[in-house]
């Protein structure tokens, strides 16, 4: 059956190329840079927009961290950016290192590992390693990052609202977020926070329907879902998370705007605010916590599986190995997708829940550790015995799976509510998030990047300068994020202005000092990833067709594919994607690795048994095609 | 003057970088056939040790004084079990954290790319692969359980004789109520609220109970008795957080919440401990609330149990200091609306005849 729905496919497909090639014109500026429809195009669209954002992002943290940091510093030299909301004295005002903290949330989770990550790479790959001409729809795509676009400028202009931007953490937990009497965010900063997350769920939306399509339907023959590149199955689980939790933040969004301008009351009960009792009765704040999560964590794994999926492909391809258990892989990846929607109430545990629920949402917690411990023994057995070529993309992916068993591990401790009582909403939390889902995700990033960019650019990243990023940011990440550790177990509340107002909390001020620091240095040694990237873009060495011997099918195509991909027609895939140093290779005429496009038939004497099984059912008729074709 | 210095002393590193690496990738060039894999290998494949040794000595050498500044040993009862849990399932998780990222950068150095190896295609072993399900499974479970009997502990019944105290979080103070003798709190209503008359928690006091309940500067809990925290907000959530205790709760405006707990160490005795005069038990916010989150302190005092009783002996009741809010409440508030509806209506008439 699914090879009949393919080939119809691929024969539409291909048809559709011809008509292409025949009328084959000049595209205009704006067809092809702006309002492109093409999956390269749109992919890069979104991985400037990301990197441009993650400036943004990144700048700001250097901005609070400079308060928590040297709380006495001046910082009069900021006020062309921060205007009104420095006091006379230079002094950061308490309301925006609140805006300040919540944008940083907000632009890092959604437009920068959401949009930027997944955006990128689920653009750019799925079509190239499924052997697709582009996405299935090509609108929609394009669709999906100007609805991103869109909810980028509404973001970026509430920053320049009198009364700020939001300013209720990036959850934006009501009642705080639905009253704008209670903090200056809350007014026209959140319901422009609110515009902008809708039409970025929109964009998530688009974009995610046509990657689930685009897998289901248009890969190449051969390319069944046991032969799929992790890669592909991360960007497709993903994209199903996204479709499942992000309609959830919709209707809680909605709830919300009802009540800050409808006077309903979903989530207000029982409020005084300014000498005045509020008319609103029977609303539940928690119930806005319950929808939130049920998007938030998902939204953790919509994050970090893409950047699971690059590093396995990577691994595989610079250990000249086969990713080590490709069927676990596969499994614990559909496990965490299944469960990432039964534990969201572990953001909860001391909100007053019942405390039966909580032993629930603990049990349910804890199981999700086991898949993601089975992923991280896989990558470390992938590495043994291979021989190891450390490329940028190599250094950050293994750096990937370093922060990610980092970051886990704590979270079994957050995960055990009667631990969490202590431990929820102090820096313990903000240092096990960062490494586990904002570093390990930025690896990805980072990662993936460095190793599609010959694909993008047609030109390579300057490797010397990869490596030197690499060990800043890696060295930078454990020192900025580790130490938090011992300051969430001295109980610092996060979200604050200064903790000094506390005995309790008016130690380690020089370690706060020493993180700044390194956070500073952190972020500027992105410099150099930004010099990289884009002199590299037009002045880089030429890539060759296949810079990494991989064996995926975007390596197929010719060094700058144009649209449509492949000139000619769509390779067939014969073979999983991670016969690297398969034993008898060098007899087939093959050096560590064979591409997923050569038939079984080129490669007798490397064939396993199985192998032959399948070669000897496949028509003959295959293969002659094949041979016709080269 | 200075500004213009450093930024030609920017201007200049960065140019000198930038002179470098146009001369590294010359000479890259110059070399000739770009070699896949060459002495930069080596040097990664080094790194890939001296720097998580590095860091792992760095740790090594500063968790200890690190801790100095942890919280002292808890003190409450529940406390007390937490911690070792929490101290236990550190060391569970760091043996995993050393395990796991020990074979990582140790493989990572020791399968490096050498000339003429072939990687071996090893790609599959469901034994190992069983085995490294089960084994976390197991320390999960065993974790899982013990986190679980704490908590069912923690979140147990009240006990009948626990010392009731009401907190109620607002922007951007703690307030602190007792019942008083009667042993209960008389009725609340967020409607009664009136900061300008003075009546910051919405007392009714047409309800009798109220009528000895009293406010307090500070929270005074007896040792070693149970102590019920009696939890509410009045405009946006808050959180309480007595980190000394290991006590966290939300406080949710129209969702009253609880959390009881032993205190197990008097302040005096905490002075004594950590040798320090100024010692205070804190009560801090975890919730962001706005502007004044981060400062939203209040002082707990735990005192020996007949301390305390002597403590609320002296205490006035809230009625007696304000006698003007006596038997106001609920319906005299809806009298008063009522009023104010029908003086409504009557302007209207007027303004429309
Ligand atoms: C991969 C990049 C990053 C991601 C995904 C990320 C994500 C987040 C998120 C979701 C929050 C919570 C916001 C909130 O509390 O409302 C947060 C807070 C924070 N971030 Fe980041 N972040 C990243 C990089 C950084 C960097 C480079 C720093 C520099 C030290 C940093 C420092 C902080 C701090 C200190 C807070 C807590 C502030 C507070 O609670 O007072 N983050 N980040
Ligand atoms: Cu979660
Ligand atoms: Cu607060």
């Amino acid at each position: 059956m699914a090879t009949e729905t393919n080939l119809t496919q691929g024969v539409s497909l291909d048809h559709h190329h011809d008509d292409h090639g025949h009328e084959h014109h000049e595209e205009s500026f704006i067809s092809k840079y702006i309002f492109s429809e093409d999956h390269k195009m749109i992919a890069k669209q979104f991985l400037i927009t990301g990197i441009i954002w993650a400036f943004f992002g990144g700048a700001m943290s250097v901005i609070f961290r400079l308060q928590l940091g040297f709380p006495d510093m001046e910082l009069s030299f900021l006020k062309p950016f921060l205007g009104h909301w420095l006091d006379s004295a230079g002094k950061l005002d308490p309301n925006y290192y609140l805006a300040l903290v919540t944008m940083h949330g907000t632009i890092m989770v959604f437009f920068v590992l959401t949009a930027g990550l997944s955006g990128t790479f689920s653009n750019f790959l799925i079509p190239l390693q499924i052997g697709a001409r582009d996405m299935a729809s090509g609108f929609m795509n394009m669709l999906s990052y100007w609805f991103f676009f869109a909810a980028s400028v509404v973001m970026f202009s509430s920053l320049f609202l009198e009364t700020g931007p939001a300013m209720g953490g990036w959850v934006v937990y009501p009642p705080l977020s639905a009253l704008p009497e209670a903090v200056p965010g809350s007014g026209a900063g959140m319901t422009y926070w609110l515009i902008s997350m809708a039409l970025f769920i929109i964009s998530t939306l688009l974009g995610g329907i046509n990657y689930i399509t685009t897998v289901i339907n248009m890969r190449t023959k051969g390319l069944s879902f046991s032969r799929l590149p992790l890669t592909i199955w991360a960007f497709f689980l993903t994209a199903i998370i996204g479709l499942l939790s992000f309609p959830v933040l919709f209707a809680a969004a909605l709830l919300l705007i009802f009540d800050r301008s409808f006077g309903t009351s979903f989530y207000l009960s029982e409020i005084y605010m300014n000498g005045e009792a509020l008319h609103n009765q029977g609303g539940s704040a928690i119930l806005y916590q319950h929808l939130f999560w049920f998007l938030g964590h998902p939204e953790v794994y919509i994050v970090l599986l893409p950047a699971l999926g690059i590093t396995s492909e990577i691994i595989a391809t610079n250990s000249r190995k086969p990713i080590f258990g490709y069927r676990a892989m596969i499994g614990s990846m559909i496990g965490i997708a299944i469960l990432s929607f039964i534990v969201w109430a572990h953001h909860m545990f001391v909100t007053g829940m019942n405390p039966f629920l909580g032993s629930i949402f603990m049990f349910l917690t804890l199981i999700i550790a086991v898949p993601s411990a089975v992923k991280a023994f896989n990558y470390i057995t992938t590495l043994w015995r291979g021989n190891i070529i450390f490329t940028p993309a190599m250094l950050f992916s293994i750096g990937l799976v370093s922060v990610f068993i980092s970051g886990g591990v704590t979270g079994i401790i957050l995960g055990n509510n009667a631990l969490d009582i202590q431990l929820h909403d102090t820096y313990f939390v903000v240092a096990h998030f960062h490494i586990v889902m904002g570093s390990a995700s930025f690896f990805g990033f980072m990662a993936g990047v460095y190793h599609w960019f010959p694909k993008m650019y047609g030109r390579m990243m300057d490797e010397k300068l990869g490596y030197i990023h690499f060990w800043l940011t890696f060295v930078g990440i454990y020192l900025v994020f580790f130490p938090m550790h011992y300051i969430g177990i001295a109980g610092f509340p996060r979200r604050y202005y200064s903790h000094t107002s506390f005995d309790a909390f008016s130690t380690f001020t020089d370690l706060n000092m020493f993180i700044s620091a390194a956070a500073i240095v952190t972020f500027l040694g992105q410099a150099i990833f930004a010099f990289n990237f884009v002199w590299s873009i037009f002045r880089g060495r030429r890539a060759p067709e296949n810079p990494w011997n991989s064996n995926t099918l975007e390596w197929t195509t010719p060094v700058s594919p144009g649209h449509g991909n492949w000139p000619g027609k769509i390779p067939h895939v014969y073979r999983w994607a991670y016969d690297y140093s398969k034993p008898n290779a060098d007899k087939d005429g093959f050096g560590d690795f064979i591409p997923q496009n050569v038939p079984l038939s080129k490669t007798p004497h490397s064939n396993l048994e199985h192998e032959n099984e399948i070669m000897n059912e496949q028509h003959v008729e295959d293969d002659l095609k094949i041979n016709d074709h080269k | 003057m200075n500004t213009l210095f450093i930024g030609l002393a920017a201007v200049l590193i960065l140019s000198i970088l930038f002179m470098l690496f146009r001369i590294q990738s010359l000479v890259t060039i110059v070399k000739g056939s770009h070699q896949r894999v060459g002495m930069s290998n080596k040097v990664n494949g080094a790194l890939m040790l001296i720097v998580p040794i590095t860091l792992l000595a760095l740790t090594v050498w500063y968790s200890p004084i690190a801790a100095e500044s942890f919280l002292p040993e808890a003190s409450s009862e529940h406390g007390l079990v937490t911690d070792r849990l929490f101290w236990t399932s550190i060391t569970v998780i760091s043996i995993m954290f050393l395990i796991t990222n020990a074979g990582l950068f140790w493989f990572a150095y020791k399968y490096q790319y050498k000339e003429g190896r072939q990687a071996s295609f090893f790609h599959d072993n469901t034994r190992l692969e069983v085995f490294w399900t089960i084994v976390p499974a197991v320390i999960m479970a065993l974790l899982v359980f013990f986190g679980w009997k704490a908590w069912s502990d923690i979140m147990s019944e009240v006990p009948k004789e626990a010392i009731q105290v009401e907190i109620m979080g607002k922007q951007f103070a703690w307030q602190v109520r007792y019942p008083g003798k009667d042993k209960e709190f008389g009725n609340h209503d967020f409607r009664l609220i009136d900061d300008v008359a003075g009546n910051e928690f919405g007392i009714d006091f047409e309800d009798k109970k109220s009528e000895d309940d009293f406010i307090a500067r500070e929270l005074y809990i007896p040792k070693g008795q149970p102590v019920l925290f009696k939890i509410r907000a009045r405009d946006v959530l808050h959180s309480v957080f007595a980190p000394h205790f290991r006590v966290k709760m939300d406080a949710v405006p129209g969702m009253p919440t609880q959390f009881h707990f032993v205190p197990t160490k008097t302040t005096e005795e905490m002075r004594t401990e950590l040798n320090n005069p100024k010692f205070n038990y804190e009560l801090a916010c975890t919730e962001i609330c706005g502007r004044g989150h981060f400062a939203m302190k209040f002082i707990i005092v735990v005192v020996e149990p007949n301390e305390y009783n002597t403590w609320v002996a002296e205490q006035t009741p809230f009625l007696e200091s304000n006698p003007q809010f006596k038997g106001k409440g609920l319906s005299d508030l809806r009298k008063k609306n009522l009023a104010k509806k029908k003086e409504e209506e009557k302007s209207k008439e007027q303004a429309s005849l």
